[in-house]
């Protein structure tokens, strides 16, 4: 009973301070908010690779694949089989489909594994129609809506399980479909094999080799990680900054409340029940603001998904369900971060007020030289994590070494910032000459301990923002350069057959000065899908068409007709460089080509290789022919695309300009950084909300320090203003500091984590006014955070600040 | 109810331990009042906490009801001054999140013994009615060092010790105060010990020792 009243008396305090109150739970519910959010985010894009990986085992089973990267023969799949290998074949391939490209997967449901979904898709009395003429395909509800019975498809029922855009059909079918008679992709390997089978190289030679799932890299939950942990890497750093909102919040809480903890300690209470009850306070809280943040963090997801799923299709080819169905376990695990945030908040007051000395005489001189201690050790810490930043940053490899570096970057450079502000704040009061000038330097000296942590978090904001601000503006400026010398022809056009391509060449040849086939198959390259086009000798592409490295030469040779270009996301994969050679598979069989250029292939999800079209039209004759660049007098475009409206009836996709087709790729390459932008914005936020509830919570415990000076002749609205000019000079120190560790996040970014997200670098380009305008915003949110207090400052009472000395004792 | 036997206590220093008390002793019964009296730093305030277990003697022996702080830890003397002890402070210590009435209330329901009848005839004996519903911002320093001594009172402690408890008022204010609060203690019947500077308060209560230099005059 006793305990209650303890609880009510700690709880009567917020009851007093609601505003108080209101940051703390606000700082808690919107650190759950975007961590929440993020999570919802990324278990939704990962039920979608769990779906259609687990139509295939894709994910969980290991593959056999050829050694060469060719096809495998569809007679070593039958010598495994009587060998005794559980082992399930895969065909998979692309075909045109109505005018827009099916991906084919053929499989047989019989000797799928178990661990499959197929087994599921293919009801009793299905089978014998999946296998026999006029066959039954599976496919997901929009796509079989769209595609079934349309030719060469069979029906098509539904089937949630399958990302859209993919049709599964028997392997028989498919391999008519994809003509590859005889040959598969890879076979899959059941988990569980029966004992004493003959080793893989006494069936089948050194033609195929065992792929673990982990290292074809082929699952898109791998593919996409790097994706999902930048994701993550920004909702833990707003947590974080949220969690500097609570940390503040708490902490002057308890300060304000030490003499009730004094008082209660007097009354009777032991420290283990005053700590017991805190605990359960902050409990409460955190349920509270805990709850309302999974409200939010489920709104907000909702809000992202639309454009996470634009950026995954974008950048992965990865098919995404734009709405959320969420599981049990995120609201669970939403919650439970939202009390571990506030027990780490709250962690250092809990501990000081079980520490808390009964009596505690006025130390002036031990307060002091406490803060100089912790000052020390922050400055240690800073030291320790930014060598450690600098360390990783030469030697680590690997994503987890690069977000480790972007860590201790950012942790080392917040826990310095206080450090340099004090050296700077003490030289400038050892330089000023006038007694104003010292009671302000020492008077913001003294405020900085208190509102230190709401400065690191806007360091931390702003730090990240250059940093990703500069990323994206690198890329941008990039990706700018690289399409418009990409997209070299003035028009392009796609005809539905080749009679329509016929008729679509013959009637523009005359309007043209050239017209340049885009063509291409696709293929399985050790495992991985790859595009393979045709480039036709032309000045268009040896003039405009920019390689990161070559070979000498490197036009001619693939116009001979031996070696290809390869995207620079291909090169990575298989560690290649100018002169190695790459096999690839076709009809003929296996073959080695000559890697003489390397290309920058930004935002393509799947690999790349160009060779001549003669080689491409020579080794896969039934290749598409279809698609074609034009080149032509610009200011004929208009001209020439009216006249083929006029003259075929076109879909709008058929024939796109130049322009349109840049705005196009601008378009998707804004909307890929919708969500970081968005983030970014939502970090800022919350770091400006972390100083104004400190600014806010100081002015009410600052009348003793402000009270005197008052007296001694400044006006209220003088000293107003001088808060306010403190809160800028703070928040622009903070600023600089922010510029040169955000150059170094947006370092991090380009040369290591996106190497290893995405499979190309970027050169850094640096782009001054985004500086100038993200420092003005940082006065602009010291500015908005000051405002109220001060407002409320300059309207203080002189009554209340009379009353300070009346109180003093 | 109290007895003190040749406590001692020093503060650390940066030039070694500062003895405060040397070798105190004393005893209260049930009933009595007793005043301390001394100079500014002559460890007055020192033993009345070390009385109220709010700190540890370094040598001697405190029984408060039979029982020795000495060796006590942090829960079991919390529960002594709750259920035994009452201390009222020269600086109110009030909370300040909760009104008069509670205020007035809280120790006693700490202790499981909150009397409303009874507190309503401090409130009134203490001249606070009226007042209950503000909070401590809104009073005197004189209303307020009331409320801190109807606080104690109300919980009907066995040993009531007060630190300066009037320190904050004037003459005549501290007098009647005083005057009152004996009233009051004397209708519970509990011990009371007064730390004070003023000799005049100090005749006021049955008993007065002289606290010089740590020792007893």
């Amino acid at each position: 009973m006793s305990n209650w009243w303890i609880l009510r008396a700690l709880l009567s305090h917020w009851m007093r301070r609601p505003f108080q109150l209101f940051t703390l739970l606000l700082g808690l519910a919107i650190g759950t908010a975007l961590w929440s959010g993020v999570q919802a985010v990324n278990a939704e894009a990962r039920a979608s690779y769990d779906r259609a990986a687990g139509m295939l085992g894709g994910d969980m089973l290991d593959r056999l694949i050829s050694t060469t990267g060719a096809d495998i023969a569809q007679a070593d799949y039958i010598a495994l089989r009587r060998a005794g290998w559980q082992v399930s074949p895969v065909l998979e391939g692309r075909v045109r489909v109505g005018g827009e490209g099916v991906r084919v997967i053929g499989v047989d449901p019989l000797t799928a594994p178990a661990e499959t979904q197929l087994g599921g898709a293919v009801g009793d009395g299905e089978v014998a129609q999946f296998f026999a003429p006029p066959y039954l395909g599976f496919a997901h509800p929009v796509t079989a809506e769209r595609l079934s019975g349309v030719a060469p498809l069979p029906e098509l029922r539904s089937f949630d399980g399958r990302v859209t855009g993919a049709v599964v059909v028997d392997i028989g079918l498919a391999q008519g479909l994809l003509d590859r008679d005889g040959l598969l992709s890879y076979l899959t390997v059941h988990g569980e094999q029966p004992a004493g089978l003959p080793p893989l190289e006494e069936v089948t030679g050194d033609r195929l080799r065992r792929s673990a799932p982990e290292d074809s890299g082929m699952g898109l939950g791998q593919l996409t990680d790097s994706f999902h942990l930048n994701l993550t890497a920004f909702g833990f750093l707003s947590f974080v900054v949220g969690l500097f909102i609570v940390n503040a919040a708490i902490g002057l809480a308890g300060e304000q409340r030490k003499p009730l903890f004094r008082t209660l300690r007097t009354c009777g209470a032991s420290s283990r029940a005053l700590v017991l009850l805190l605990g359960v306070e902050l409990l409460t809280l955190a349920v509270i603001a805990g709850g309302a943040g999974l409200a939010m963090g489920y709104l907000l997801a909702g809000a992202l998904l639309p454009d996470v799923a634009a950026s995954l299709r974008g950048l992965y080819g990865a098919s995404v369900s734009g709405e959320l169905t969420l599981q049990p376990i995120w609201w669970l695990t939403g919650g439970a971060i939202s009390l571990f945030g506030a027990g780490v908040a709250a962690a250092q007051s809990l501990w000081r007020a079980y520490r808390l000395p009964l009596l505690a005489p006025a130390q002036p001189q031990a307060w002091l030289a406490a803060q100089h201690r912790t000052l020390r050790l922050q400055g240690f810490g800073a030291l320790v994590l930014l060598t450690a930043a600098a360390l990783l940053a030469v030697f680590g490899t690997g994503l987890i070494a690069g977000f480790a570096t972007l860590g201790a970057l950012l942790i080392g450079a917040a826990l310095g910032l206080p450090v340099l502000l004090a050296i700077a704040l003490a030289m400038f009061e050892r330089r000023s000459s006038t007694a104003f000038g010292q009671w302000f330097w020492a008077d913001t000296r003294q405020q900085l301990t208190s509102l230190s942590l709401a400065l690191m978090a806007l360091l931390l904001a702003l730090s990240v923002n250059i940093g990703v601000g500069t990323m994206v503006d690198s890329f941008r400026t990039t990706f700018l350069g690289w399409l418009d010398q990409r997209l070299t022809p003035e028009l392009y056009i796609a005809a539905r057959t080749p009679e329509e391509a016929e008729a679509f060449t013959a009637w523009i040849a005359p309007h043209s000065d050239a017209i340049l086939p885009v063509w291409s198959v696709e293929e399985q390259v050790q495992g991985w899908p790859v595009e393979i086009y045709g480039v036709p000798d032309h000045p268009t592409y040896r003039d405009n068409w920019p390689l990161l490295s070559s070979l000498p030469q490197p036009w001619d040779a693939i116009a001979a007709g031996n070696a290809a270009h390869v995207s620079e996301q291909l090169a990575r994969r298989f560690d290649l460089t100018p002169g190695d050679t790459v096999t690839v598979p076709t009809r003929a069989g296996a073959w080695e080509v000559t890697v003489a250029g390397i290309y920058a292939d930004y935002g393509n999800p799947i690999g790349q290789l160009r060779i001549g079209l003669d080689a491409l039209t020579d080794r896969w004759p039934e290749v598409e022919r279809l698609r074609f660049a034009i080149r032509m007098a610009p200011e004929d475009v208009p001209d020439v695309i009216a006249g083929m409206r006029e003259a075929f009836t076109l879909d709008p996709n058929q024939l796109i300009d130049q322009t349109s087709l840049k705005a196009l790729s601008r378009g998707i390459f804004e909307r890929t950084f919708t969500v970081t932008a968005a983030l970014n914005v939502l970090t800022l936020a919350v770091a400006a909300l972390a100083l104004l509830t400190s600014l806010l919570t100081l002015s009410t415990m600052r009348l003793p320090q402000l009270a005197p000076v008052w007296a001694l002749g400044l006006t209220r609205r003088q000293l107003g203003w001088v808060e306010l000019g403190k809160s800028l000079m703070l928040a622009g120190f903070t600023a600089v500091i922010a510029l040169p560790v955000g150059l170094a996040v947006a370092w991090l970014l380009l040369a290591v984590v996106n190497v290893q997200a995405f499979g190309w670098r970027l050169p850094l380009h640096l782009i001054p006014i985004d500086w100038a305008r993200l420092g003005l915003l940082a006065i602009l949110t010291a500015l908005l955070a000051s405002a109220l207090p001060i407002w409320r400052l300059a309207r203080t009472p002189p009554g209340r600040l009379i009353q300070v000395f009346a109180n003093e004792r | 109810m109290l007895s003190v036997t040749d406590v001692e206590k020093s503060y650390p220093s940066a030039n070694g331990p500062v003895p405060v008390l040397r070798g105190v002793s004393l005893s209260l019964e049930a009933g009595e009042t007793l005043a301390l009296t001394g100079d500014s730093g002559s460890g007055k305030s020192t033993l009345l906490h070390l009385i109220g277990g709010l700190d540890l003697v370094d040598g001697g022996r405190i029984e408060v009801a039979g029982t020795d702080l000495s060796g006590l830890g942090d829960k079991p003397r919390a529960e002594l001054r709750r259920a035994t002890l009452g201390i009222v402070f020269q600086q109110f210590n009030l909370i300040a999140s909760l009104p008069v009435q509670d205020n007035i209330a809280f120790q006693a329901r700490l202790a499981g013994r909150h009397d409303r009848d009874w507190c309503a005839h401090l409130t009134d004996r203490l001249g606070l009615e009226g007042l209950e519903r503000r909070y401590p911002e809104q009073l005197s320093g004189g209303q307020q060092q009331r409320v801190a001594i109807a606080r104690t009172l109300a919980a009907r402690p066995s040993l009531i010790l007060a630190d300066e408890p009037t320190g904050n008022l004037d003459e005549a204010a501290s007098a009647n105060v005083l005057a009152l609060t004996l009233e009051l203690v004397q209708e519970t019947g509990a011990a009371f010990l007064m730390v004070t500077h003023s000799r005049e308060l100090a005749g006021r209560l049955g008993r007065r020792l002289h606290l010089s230099s740590g020792r007893l005059a």
